[in-house]
């Protein structure tokens, strides 16, 4: 196995979708390289900060104006009215 | 998909979606109270402006509004409009173009003839929740998720962010399962090499 099938399959060691055969292969490159080490590592790391990217945004409720609700619920009025 | 965003509806939703069906005009305003900021953030996420999130979300309530008559129960009310919010923001966005076909493969691994890695990977100084914790490195962070073909950053949003599966993407995306785990792993991979020169040495 090279990098580049390391690489290539990452994702599929990851999700736990390998035979166990295959993991074997997998495992055994990563004993033998460093720098596969290294990227799965920082592969998972990746993964871990774009989560945290958005943990600050929480829904607030004054995000949503009261004009934008009334806006909102215009439009439905407004609906009933020319179809009733 | 979350556990509690399957679960069935409980006495109260059930009555509120007895109400919506009967076209009770109070029952419309809780609706929209209740999971507008919820549904807005994540609008943000996907469209960026504030102006098109607050576009997106009335273009879902309007679409709720007509189709309620049709809702059967079978998933909460918040994860119904979800669903419909998910597919007005990715129509919005293939209206814009938005870098659809940027090119990827400047940011994808590199490799050496013999398949050995071009420039071999090294681990990043801090611990990921560390930097995390910044509020200009999470600024960065969706900067380079940002930087992404447009393709590619729905997907890893919907599977690294929002959390989707892989099969209930590909169904918002309609494309196949084998399509969401190609784009997410590039898309993973593009990111990783986007932020790699900034995590390296440790300098954040």
């Amino acid at each position: 196995m090279t990098c580049r099938d390391f690489l290539d399959f990452l994702l599929d060691y990851e999700s736990g979708d390998l035979t166990e055969a295959e993991r074997k292969i997998f495992d055994a490159h990563l004993a033998e390289c460093p720098a596969c080490v290294s990227y799965l590592k920082t592969y998972r790391q990746t993964i871990v900060l774009s989560k945290a990217a958005f943990c600050d945004q929480q829904p607030l409720p004054a995000d949503v104006p009261e004009e934008l609700v009334q806006a909102i619920l215009a439009v439905r009025s407004g609906r009933t009215e020319q179809s009733g | 998909v979350t556990k509690s965003m399957v679960a069935p509806l409980d006495a109260d939703e059930a009555s509120l979606v007895r109400a919506l069906q009967s076209g009770e005009a109070e029952a419309f305003a809780s609706l929209v109270r209740t999971h507008a900021a919820r549904l807005l953030t994540v609008a943000r996420r996907f469209l960026g402006s504030e102006e098109d999130a607050r576009d997106a979300l009335q273009d879902t309530f309007v679409a709720a509004f007509k189709s309620i008559g049709g809702f059967e129960g079978k998933s909460r009310l918040y994860t119904w409009l979800y669903r419909i919010l998910i597919n007005v923001c990715l129509a919005r966005l293939r209206t814009k173009q938005r870098r659809r076909e940027g090119l990827i493969d400047d940011v994808l691994p590199r490799f050496l003839a013999d398949g050995h890695q071009a420039h071999p990977a090294q681990d990043w100084s801090d611990p990921p929740d560390a930097p995390a914790q910044r509020r200009e490195t999470r600024e960065l962070i969706r900067q380079a998720i940002d930087q992404l073909p447009e393709d590619y950053r729905t997907v890893l949003l919907l599977r690294d962010i929002e959390e989707l599966d892989t099969n209930e993407a590909a169904r918002v995306l309609e494309v196949t399962a084998g399509v969401v785990k190609t784009r997410l792993h590039r898309a993973r991979q593009a990111l990783r090499t986007i932020l790699d020169p900034h995590f390296r040495g440790g300098s954040l």
